[in-house]
């Protein structure tokens, strides 16, 4: 099977700067791969190319076997995304505002994948509420239901749980986990929670001042760097440290 | 994974995507009645200074009469201009405020669909704002805009469309700059008021001024209305030219979204569209 994402070479300068420098990586079928690196390592400036929201300076992006750059409209209806830093119309409810996605996504039965994401999500009481009287966590469960209110092939979230409390992360993970049992959909993560990638990824591309530096499953990274936690895997490259710099793993990278 | 969504492509889902995104603004009017107010609040205060004013010097100079219908008129037909013009750039603005605009260009909504809904909304903004204005001067002035009959329609027509090649333009430069560029969106409008000979006509302003209003559609549409009130003439040639020029502008303001839009996607604007 295609890999969901096959991404070769990819460049994206802002004048000298280089905020993508090079990177080739794949996305399998059916699997939750996680984008980790620090502030500034270029996770976001991927998953916006990934959107068709940024051009790149060079290189090829193909999304579910099409040619991003050149068809991207092909399969924007089959994909999505969520991310803290955008938001919905505030004065909208919330029922009003997954209508209004539901429409621009090209969803057949409205009311019924509306009932649906309600009950999945449960938002049952707050579909008639606007969204800015929302709770963070509310507002999450929110963008998640926009996220997933075409049964995207390809979610593509960028810090799905940040600034919300275990609890409600926790539910949230589990929401994501139980979506792509269900339906075998790919889910590209870029995420600052160690925990949480390691309970949902079953790939880890590490990036670093717009690089790929390592890549694996959470487990052969912890086993490479001789860490116990993936958390420790990404300060040391945060930080610059090599690999097998603690003694416990001497593994290539992949 | 059940089959819920289209392939996105072909007029019967474009169609669907401009309706979805009118529905928003819709939405956005109907949870607000201060912003419904706002609409028909400016033009009926407009309406009502000015037709106060031309009532006075009605009274006081010969042949006013006429010219009071034609400064009623001129409101009216400015003010179809200017909300227009508004309608369209704040309904682009509204998505930069709830910071929704990454959102929707990462769904299947195309830049053209936008430019629809946003022609679309705006159509209806102006009318929510200048029908209440012009059904008031009929009490109040004994003045119909009315009995314009179709040369209205043909007036109203090109100003719309003026509106449009002027909120295309301001939304381009809201792609590019920004939000610190919103005060644009106000400012436009009166920077072309002096040559679009709304209240006088073209032969008022300066030799070297007149070529530049004879440039813009407006002052077209304007001495256009002047000929209907005073000398019950529908001038065709001033009508082929407003929409001539119309046609123009409309496409070049086109041209220069859509040049915005692909600068934004290389700049990474679509993502950062605050100040």
């Amino acid at each position: 099977m295609s890999p969901v994402i096959d991404i070769r070479n990819l460049t994206k300068r802002f004048g000298d700067v280089a905020a993508v420098d090079g990177i080739d990586f794949t996305v399998e079928s059916g699997s939750v791969t996680a984008l980790l690196g620090a502030n500034g390592a270029g996770k976001t400036t991927t998953i916006a190319i990934l959107l068709g929201l940024l051009l790149p300076t060079s290189g090829t992006v193909r999304v579910l076997g099409e040619d991003m750059l050149r068809h991207r409209y092909r399969v924007l209806g089959r994909m999505n995304f969520s991310s803290p830093y955008f938001d919905l119309p505030q004065r909208l409810t919330v029922r009003q505002n997954l209508s209004v996605y539901a429409r621009l996504y090209g969803v057949g039965d409205i009311d019924g994948r509306l009932s649906d994401l309600a009950r999945d999500l449960d938002l049952v009481d707050l579909m008639e509420r606007p969204f800015r009287g929302l709770s963070a966590g509310q507002k999450t469960r929110v963008m998640i239901a926009k996220a997933m209110v075409n049964e995207p092939e390809l979610l593509l979230l960028d810090e799905p749980t940040a600034s919300l409390d275990p609890d409600s992360a926790d539910w949230i993970r589990g929401y994501l986990e139980r979506y792509r049992a269900e339906t075998g959909a790919s889910i590209l993560l870029a995420s600052h929670n160690m925990a949480e990638v390691e309970r949902l990824c079953d790939a880890v591309l590490m990036m670093r001042a717009g690089k790929i530096t390592d890549r694996g499953s959470p487990q052969e990274l912890i086993e490479r760097y001789g860490r116990d936690t993936l958390e420790e895997v990404f300060l040391d490259i945060a930080r610059g440290k090599g690999q097998g710099a603690h003694g416990k793993g001497q593994g290539a990278a992949a | 994974m059940t089959e819920t969504h289209s392939s996105g492509a072909g007029p019967a889902a474009a169609a669907q995507r401009v309706f979805a995104l009118v529905l928003r603004y819709v939405y956005l009017l109907k949870g607000s009645w201060p912003r419904i107010l706002e609409l028909a609040y400016w033009p009926s205060i407009q309406i009502v200074l000015w037709g106060f004013i031309s009532k006075h010097f009605t009274g006081e100079v010969s042949g006013a009469i006429e010219a009071a219908g034609a400064l009623l008129a001129a409101v009216l037909l400015w003010d179809i201009l200017f909300r227009g013009q508004l309608g369209y750039a704040i309904s682009f603005l509204e998505e930069m405020w709830s910071r929704n605009l990454g959102q929707l260009f990462v769904s299947p909504l195309r830049p053209h669909e936008m430019v629809l809904a946003l022609t679309v909304i705006s159509l209806i903004r102006t009318l929510i704002g200048v029908l209440p204005a012009a059904l008031l001067a009929i009490p109040l002035y004994a003045f119909s805009i009315f009995e314009l009959g179709l040369p209205l329609l043909a007036f109203f027509v090109n100003l719309m469309v003026t509106s449009w090649a002027l909120g295309l333009m301001v939304t381009a430069t809201l792609l590019r700059v920004g939000l610190g560029a919103e005060s644009v969106v106000w400012m436009v409008m009166f920077l072309i008021a002096p040559v679009s000979a709304i209240y006088y006509p073209v032969s008022v302003l300066p030799d070297w001024l007149q070529p530049v209003a004879w440039a813009l559609p407006t002052a077209h549409v304007f001495e256009g209305m002047r000929a209907v009130l005073f000398d019950g003439v529908f001038r065709f040639d001033l009508l082929a030219g407003a929409m001539l020029l119309n046609l123009f502008y409309f496409a070049l303001g086109a041209a220069i979204f859509m040049w915005s839009f692909r600068a934004a996607r290389q700049r990474g604007l679509l993502h950062q569209t605050g100040e």
